[in-house]
C-alpha cells in the first residue's frame, strides 16, 4: 500500500509533464487528460484513506522511501513521503476540490486557446501541493513550497497579455520570496540545531526538550525557528505583513483563484505550523507571535473584504481573513491545531464554492466583476444562488453548517488562550471578525443576487485593464446573464454539498479531533466564558452583521457608482494602504539602500578591485618588457636563475 | 645502456678483481625486450620512416607516413595497456634494461599519456585542408622545402612542386620515442640521452613553419641555443653527481644519499659523501628539468618558441613535452632525492610561486593567442609543480591526473588555433579574434569549453586535476602554496575569460579572419579534447583511480 504514495503525485506530474511538453496536438484532448488524472490522484487518495482508516490510530502514518536525494556525510536529504492523518486530510483535499476545479474549467476555460497548458499548470500545482504535504523532511517540503509558488506565479500570469495580470504575477512571487526565504533559513537552523531535517527526527528532538531527554534544544533557538516558519507561513498564507499580493492575485482565471488562492495553496502556512507543531510547543513567544498575526490578518482581511466592490476581492480579503482564523487557531498549540485544520477543510469547500460561482456570475455577466453593477441575479442564474447562497451561510457560521461547527470552535480556543486579558482579546477578536464576517459576505450576496438589476453595457475591454477578457462575449453590449454549463455547476453543487455538511460531519462525536489526535495532539480547551455563552455571542454578532448589511444594501438601493465612502472605508478600498506602506517603507527604502550600495560598489568595491587589476596589469607590463627577445638576455637570466638556484639549495643546507 | 654496462663494469667488476678469475670478463647485456616494447616500436616506426623519406615516391610519402605514425603509436599505446594489464606497473613493476630504465606506474602511465597525446597531435601534423592549395597540391602547416632560404627561388620552385615536409612524421616519432624513455630512465645519463633525443626533433619540427618562416626559425635557433644551454647544466650537474655517489644508478645515488652505502669508490675517494657535490649537482639537474617544463628563470624561451613553431608543433610541444619532463622530475625527486627532500623543498617552493604568478600576471598583457597559450602553460607547470612539492603518494597521482588532463586541453586549444585564420595564415592576434562567437559559434564555443578548463572551472578536466593537485599540496603542508597557487588561478581566470568575452560579446570586425573547416584529422584532435575535458571534469574518478593506482615509483 505504501508504494501507491508515490502515485498520488505521479499521476498530477506526469500530465504536467505531457501537457506541457506535447505541443500543439494535445489541444483537442489536453483537458481531459488532465482531469482524469487529478480524478486518478484523488481516486489513490481514496483508496489509501480506505485502508488507513482500516488500522488504529498510531498505526496509520505510512511512509515511502523513493530515494536519497543528497547524500554527503551528515547531510542525508531523502526523497521520502509520509502519509499520516494530517497529510492524508490535505491529499483528500486537495486531489478532490482539485479534481472538481480541473472539472469546471473544462467549462469555463472553454473558448481560450491556450487552454491545454492552462491543465498543464494545473496538473503541476497538483504535484507540487502533494509533494508539500505528503514530503517527510522539510527539505523536500521546500521543494513543494516552491513548486507551489510557481505554480500560483503562471496561473495568476496566465492572461499575461494583461499588464495587471503580469505584474500582479510578479507582485506574488517576490512577496512569496521574502516568505520562502524564512522557510530555508528556518530549514538551516534546524539543520545546524537538529543536525537532520527530517519530520520525525527534528519533532522527537523538540519533543526531547519538554520531556527532559538528553540534548534540548534551547527555547531561543526554537523561538528563531518558529518564527521564520511563521515568516513563511504569512508569505504563503498572505498573512500580514506578506498580505498584499493575494489580492492581486484575483487577476488569474477564476478556478485559479478557487483552488490555489482559497482553497489550498494558500492555506499551506497553517500545514507547516500545524506540521512543527513540537517546534511551537517548545516556543511559547513564537506562539504568541503566531496568534498575533493570525488576529491583526483575520481583521485586516474582514475589514478590506467590507469595502471591495470587485467580487473577487471581497471574496480574496474573506479568504484572508478565514485564514486568519486558522493561523490563530494553529497558534493555540494542541487546543487548536485540529480546529485550525477542520476550518481549513471546511473553508476549503464553501470557499472554493463561492469563488466558483463568483465565477459562474462572471461568465454570465460578460466577465463584469464589479458587483455594483450586478443586482437581482437570482432568478437568472438559480443553481448559482442556490450554491453559493450555500456557501454564504456556512462562511458566516449559520448554525447547522460546515463554517458553524469550525468557527465556532476556534473563537471557544481563542478565548481559552489563558485565563487573563490576552484570552479575552483574541477572543474578542474573533468574535468581532465572525460579525465583520457576516456583514462583508452579506453585503457581498445581496449585491449579487438581490435588488434591481443595474446591470451596464460590458466597456470596451481596451479601456479597463483590470477586466477579464471576454471569454464570449463582444465589447459594449448588455449581458444575458444565464446559467453555466452542467460541467461548471456539477462541482459547485457537489461543493455545496460540502459546505454544509462536512462541518457537522466532523463535528459529530468529535470525530476529526480524534482522528487527528495521533498526529497534533489535542486538549480540550477552557475558555475564559462558558461555551454556550460564546455561542451565544456569536450568533448575535451574527445577525448584527447581516442585520447591518441589510440596511445598507438590502433596504436601500446600491448606487452604480461607488460612493466617496468615509476615510476607513476609503483606505479600506485600498486595501488598507498596504502598497502604500509597502511603497514607502520597502520600495523607498530599498532605493536609498541599493543607492548607497551601488555607491560604496563603485567607489569602494570597485576601486579595490580596479586598483587590484590595474596593479596586476601595470605589473605584467613591467614583467612582459623582460621577454626582449634576445637569446642572450634569455640566456643571462637562465644562468642567474641557475646561480639563485645552487645558492638557495646551499644555503637551505646552511640554516 | 653502454653507459650503465661500463659503471657496471667498473663497479661490480671491482669486486669481482678479487676474485679467482684473473681476466674481467663483459657481460653480455640483458635487455627485456617486451618490456620497453612501447618505445622500440616508435623508435622502430621512426626509423622506418627515415627510410621512407629515402625510398617511397614522393606522392605517397605522406599517406604511408602518416599510416605507419598512426599504427606504430596505437601499437605502442596497446603495448602499455598489454604491460599494464600484466600488472607491470602495479605489482609486478622493476628495473629492465640493466637498470637503465623503470617500467612501473608512473611511467606507464605517462607513456600512456604521451602515446595518446602524440596520436592526437600527429593528426594536427597531417592537416592538410586548412592552408589553401598551392599550385593545385595540398598543403600542411610545414615548410615547402626546410632547407630553403625563406623567400628565395628555391622556395618558390618548392612550393611550386608541391613538396611537402613528410620528414615531420618520423621527427615527431624520435620524439615521442624518447619522451617515452624520458620518464622512465632509471639512471642520469639515459636521461641525458633521452632529453637530447626528444629535444633535437623538437628544435627541428620548430624551424619547419610553412608561412612566416623567419620568425619560426627564430624561435628554432632559440631554442636550440638555449635547449643545449640547459643541457650542459644538465650534463654539469650529472658529472657532480658521480663525483658524489660514484654512480648514475638512481637507486645507487639515493642510497648514498641516504648513508646506507659505505664502500667507497677509490678512484672518487676525495669526492664521494661530499654535500656541496650533491647538492649542486642536483641543482643543476634541476634547473635542466625546470627548463623543459618551462618553469620561472627558465622559462623565457616558451613564449617564443611557442609563438614562432607551426602551430601543431607548438600544442605537441606544450602537451607531450610537458608530461615527459615532469615526469622525469617526478622519478628524480621521490627517486633520487627524496632523502634530500629538506633541501630541495623551499627553493622548489619559491620556483612554484614565481612560476605561477608569473605566468598568470605577464600572460594579462598578452595579445597575441599563441603567446597567451605560451603564458598560460607557464602558470600551469607552476600549479603542476605545487603538486610535486607535495612529495606524498597523492602528489604523484595528482600531478599524473593533471598531466593527463592538460595535454589534451592543450592539443585541442591549439588546433583550434589552426582555424582561425585569414590572408597571412593563422590570425593569432586576439583583435581578430572579436566576435569570432557571433561568426563560428561552434568552434568559438569549443575553444571556450578549453579556456575554462585551462582557467579551472568545475566540470571540466582543468577543475579536477587542479582540485587534485591543490589538495595533494595542502595535504603535503604546503598550504600557503595552495593560497598563491589559486590567487594566481583568478589572476589567470581573467586573461581566459577576456578571450571568452572578447570572443562572444563584442562586435566582429568585418575584415576578421574565417574558420576553415578542417579535415576530420583536426575534427578528430579537437574532438578528444573536447571529450577528454568534459569526460574528466564531469566523472573524473575512474581516472583519478588509475593514476592513484600508478602512483608508486620502483626502485
Amino acid at each position: 500500500m505504501e508504494n501507491l504514495i508515490a502515485l498520488l503525485v505521479a499521476a498530477p506530474l506526469l500530465g504536467a509533464v505531457v501537457l506541457l511538453c506535447g505541443g500543439r496536438r494535445l489541444d483537442k484532448a489536453g483537458h481531459w487528460l488532465g482531469t482524469l488524472l487529478a480524478l486518478g490522484s484523488f481516486v489513490v487518495g481514496v483508496v489509501l484513506f480506505l485502508d488507513m482508516l482500516g488500522r488504529d490510530g498510531e498505526d496509520r502514518a505510512m511512509h515511502q522511501h523513493l530515494f536519497s536525494w543528497i547524500p554527503v556525510g551528515g547531510f542525508q536529504a531523502d526523497v521520502a513521503f509520509q502519509l499520516d492523518q494530517l497529510s492524508m486530510t490535505f491529499v483528500l483535499l486537495i486531489t478532490g476540490v482539485g479534481s472538481l476545479i480541473h472539472i469546471y474549467s473544462i467549462g469555463y476555460m472553454e473558448h481560450d486557446e491556450r487552454r491545454r497548458r492552462f491543465f498543464g499548470y494545473l496538473n503541476l500545482f497538483l504535484a507540487a501541493m502533494l509533494i508539500l504535504v505528503i514530503a517527510d523532511n522539510y527539505l523536500l517540503l521546500y521543494v513543494g513550497w516552491e513548486g507551489v509558488g510557481l505554480a500560483s506565479y503562471l496561473l495568476i500570469g496566465f492572461w499575461q497579455h494583461k499588464p495587471s495580470a503580469a505584474t500582479a504575477a510578479k507582485k506574488a512571487f517576490l512577496v512569496n520570496r521574502v516568505g520562502d526565504m524564512g522557510l530555508s533559513i528556518a530549514i538551516m537552523l534546524m539543520f545546524t540545531t537538529f543536525g537532520t531535517f527530517a519530520f520525525g527526527d527534528v519533532l522527537a528532538a523538540t519533543g526531547a526538550e519538554t520531556s527532559g531527554a538528553a540534548a534540548p534544544v534551547s527555547e531561543g533557538k526554537l523561538t528563531a525557528i518558529g518564527l521564520m516558519l511563521l515568516l513563511a507561513a504569512c508569505g504563503k498564507s498572505a498573512q500580514v505583513p506578506l498580505q498584499s499580493w493575494l489580492g492581486d492575485a484575483m487577476e488569474g482565471p477564476t478556478p485559479v483563484s478557487a483552488l490555489i488562492h482559497a482553497a489550498t495553496m494558500v492555506t499551506a502556512g497553517v500545514y507547516l505550523i500545524t506540521r512543527s507543531g513540537a517546534i511551537f510547543n517548545g516556543a511559547p513567544d513564537a506562539q504568541l507571535a503566531v496568534v498575533i498575526v493570525g488576529a491583526v490578518t483575520l481583521l485586516f482581511g474582514a475589514i478590506v473584504g467590507c469595502a471591495k466592490d470587485d467580487i473577487k476581492k471581497a471574496l480574496a480579503g474573506s479568504t484572508m481573513s478565514q485564514i486568519g482564523y486558522m493561523i490563530l487557531a494553529a497558534g493555540l498549540g494542541p487546543i487548536g491545531y485540529a480546529f485550525a485544520i477542520m476550518h481549513l477543510v471546511t473553508h476549503g469547500f464553501f470557499k472554493a464554492g463561492l469563488f466558483l460561482g463568483a465565477g459562474s456570475v462572471m461568465h454570465g455577466m460578460n466577465d463584469e466583476v464589479d458587483m455594483r453593477k450586478y443586482g437581482g441575479l437570482r432568478k437568472y442564474m438559480p443553481v448559482t444562488f442556490a450554491t453559493f447562497g450555500l456557501g454564504y451561510l456556512a462562511i458566516i457560521g449559520f448554525p447547522g453548517l460546515s463554517g458553524f461547527w469550525s468557527k465556532d470552535k476556534i473563537i471557544e480556543a481563542a478565548f481559552a488562550y489563558d485565563d487573563g486579558i490576552r484570552g479575552w482579546i483574541f477572543g474578542g477578536v474573533a468574535l468581532l471578525g465572525a460579525g465583520i464576517t457576516a456583514f462583508y459576505m452579506t453585503r457581498v450576496m445581496l449585491m449579487t443576487f438581490f435588488g434591481e438589476k443595474r446591470w451596464q453595457p460590458t466597456p470596451d475591454p481596451h479601456k479597463d485593464p483590470s477586466a477579464e477578457p471576454a471569454a464570449d462575449g463582444h465589447g459594449g453590449e448588455m449581458p444575458h446573464p444565464h446559467e453555466s454549463p452542467k460541467s461548471m455547476t456539477i462541482p459547485m453543487i457537489v461543493l455545496a454539498f460540502g459546505s454544509v455538511f462536512a462541518g457537522g460531519l466532523f463535528s459529530l462525536n468529535e470525530s476529526f479531533v480524534k482522528w487527528l489526535e495521533p498526529v497534533t495532539a489535542f486538549e480540550h480547551p477552557h475558555p475564559v466564558i462558558s461555551v454556550p455563552a460564546i455561542t451565544g455571542a456569536t450568533m448575535v454578532v451574527l445577525v448584527i452583521g447581516v442585520a447591518i448589511a441589510w440596511f445598507m444594501y438590502g433596504k436601500r438601493p446600491v448606487p452604480v457608482t461607488a460612493p466617496r465612502g468615509s476615510l476607513l472605508t476609503r483606505a479600506a478600498r485600498r486595501d488598507l494602504l498596504q502598497d502604500d506602506f509597502n511603497h514607502v517603507v520597502l520600495v523607498r527604502g530599498g532605493e536609498h539602500l541599493t543607492r548607497s550600495l551601488v555607491y560604496v560598489d563603485h567607489t569602494l568595491v570597485d576601486g579595490v578591485v580596479n586598483g587590484t587589476a590595474a596593479s596586476f596589469g601595470g605589473l605584467s607590463g613591467r614583467l612582459r618588457k623582460l621577454q626582449n627577445g634576445y637569446a642572450r638576455s634569455y640566456a643571462v637570466s637562465m644562468l642567474g636563475g641557475t646561480a639563485v638556484l645552487v645558492a638557495a639549495t646551499l644555503l637551505m643546507r646552511a640554516v | 645502456m653502454s653507459a650503465t654496462a661500463v659503471h657496471s663494469l667498473w663497479t661490480t667488476n671491482g669486486l669481482w678483481a678479487t676474485a679467482a678469475e684473473p681476466v674481467a670478463k663483459i657481460d653480455s647485456p640483458q635487455i627485456e625486450y617486451s618490456l620497453i616494447a612501447p618505445t622500440l616500436i616508435v623508435i622502430g616506426a621512426a626509423i622506418l620512416g627515415i627510410l621512407i623519406e629515402a625510398f617511397v615516391p614522393r606522392k605517397s610519402r605522406y599517406y604511408v607516413q602518416l599510416f605507419l605514425s598512426v599504427v606504430a603509436l596505437v601499437a605502442a599505446f596497446a603495448a602499455v595497456v598489454a604491460l599494464a594489464a600484466d600488472g607491470r606497473g602495479t605489482t609486478s613493476s622493476g628495473i629492465v634494461a640493466m637498470g637503465a630504465l623503470a617500467v612501473d606506474g608512473p611511467a606507464l602511465f605517462l607513456q600512456g599519456t604521451i602515446l595518446l597525446a602524440g596520436l592526437v597531435a600527429i593528426f594536427t601534423f597531417a592537416e592538410r585542408r586548412l592552408d589553401p592549395e598551392a599550385h593545385g597540391n595540398r598543403v600542411d602547416s610545414f615548410a615547402a622545402q626546410a632547407a630553403s632560404v625563406p623567400g628565395s627561388d628555391s622556395e618558390k620552385a618548392a612550393v611550386r612542386a608541391g613538396f611537402t615536409t613528410t620528414e615531420v612524421f618520423p621527427l615527431a616519432l624520435f620524439a615521442i620515442g624518447g619522451m617515452l624513455v624520458f620518464p622512465s630512465a632509471n639512471d642520469l645519463l639515459t636521461l641525458f640521452i633521452a632529453l637530447e633525443v626528444f629535444s633535437l626533433p623538437l628544435y627541428l619540427l620548430c624551424a619547419l613553419a610553412r608561412r612566416k618562416r623567419l620568425m619560426s626559425q627564430e624561435a628554432a635557433v632559440k631554442y636550440f641555443l638555449l635547449g643545449a644551454f640547459s643541457s650542459a647544466f644538465l650534463l654539469f650537474g650529472i658529472a657532480l653527481l658521480y663525483g658524489y655517489a660514484g654512480t648514475v644508478s638512481y637507486a645507487g645515488i639515493a642510497d648514498v644519499v641516504d648513508g646506507t652505502v659505505q664502500n667507497v669508490n677509490p678512484a672518487l675517494a676525495g669526492t664521494m659523501g661530499n654535500d656541496a657535490l650533491l647538492l649542486i649537482g642536483a641543482a643543476l639537474i634541476l634547473m635542466g628539468l625546470l627548463f623543459k617544463v618551462g618553469a620561472v628563470p627558465f622559462h623565457m624561451w616558451t613564449p617564443d618558441v611557442y609563438q614562432g613553431a607551426p602551430t601543431p608543433v607548438t600544442g605537441f610541444m606544450a602537451a607531450a613535452t610537458k608530461v615527459a619532463a615532469f615526469g622525469a622530475l617526478l622519478r628524480l625527486l621521490y627517486v633520487v632525492l627524496p632523502g634530500l627532500r629538506w633541501d630541495w623543498r623551499p627553493v622548489m617552493w619559491g620556483v612554484a610561486i614565481a612560476t605561477m604568478l608569473l605566468g598568470a600576471i605577464v600572460a594579462i598583457t598578452q595579445t597575441d593567442i599563441k603567446r597567451l597559450l605560451a603564458y598560460s602553460s607557464i602558470a600551469h607547470a607552476g600549479f603542476i609543480l605545487a603538486g610535486v612539492i607535495a612529495t606524498t603518494p597523492d602528489g604523484i597521482s595528482s600531478v599524473l591526473f593533471y598531466l593527463g588532463a592538460y595535454s589534451f586541453v592543450t592539443i585541442g586549444a591549439f588546433a583550434v588555433v589552426t582555424l582561425v585564420r585569414d590572408a597571412g595564415g593563422e590570425a593569432t592576434h586576439l583583435s581578430k579574434w572579436a566576435g569570432l562567437g557571433r561568426r563560428s559559434p561552434l568552434v568559438a564555443a569549443v575553444f571556450a569549453v578549453f579556456l575554462l578548463a585551462f582557467a579551472g572551472i568545475p566540470l571540466t578536466s582543468g577543475f579536477a586535476g587542479k582540485f587534485a593537485v591543490f589538495k595533494a599540496a595542502a595535504e603535503g603542508g604546503a598550504g600557503a602554496l595552495v593560497v598563491v597557487g589559486v590567487i594566481s588561478s583568478a589572476i589567470a581566470a581573467f586573461f581566459y575569460i577576456r578571450v571568452i568575452v572578447l570572443m562572444f560579446f563584442s562586435e566582429p570586425k568585418p575584415e576578421g579572419p574565417t574558420v576553415a573547416v578542417p579535415s576530420p584529422l583536426t575534427m578528430t584532435a579537437i574532438g578528444v579534447g573536447v571529450a577528454v575535458t568534459l569526460v574528466l571534469g564531469v566523472a573524473p574518478q575512474y581516472f583519478l583511480d588509475l593514476a592513484n593506482q600508478a602512483g608508486v615509483f620502483v626502485r
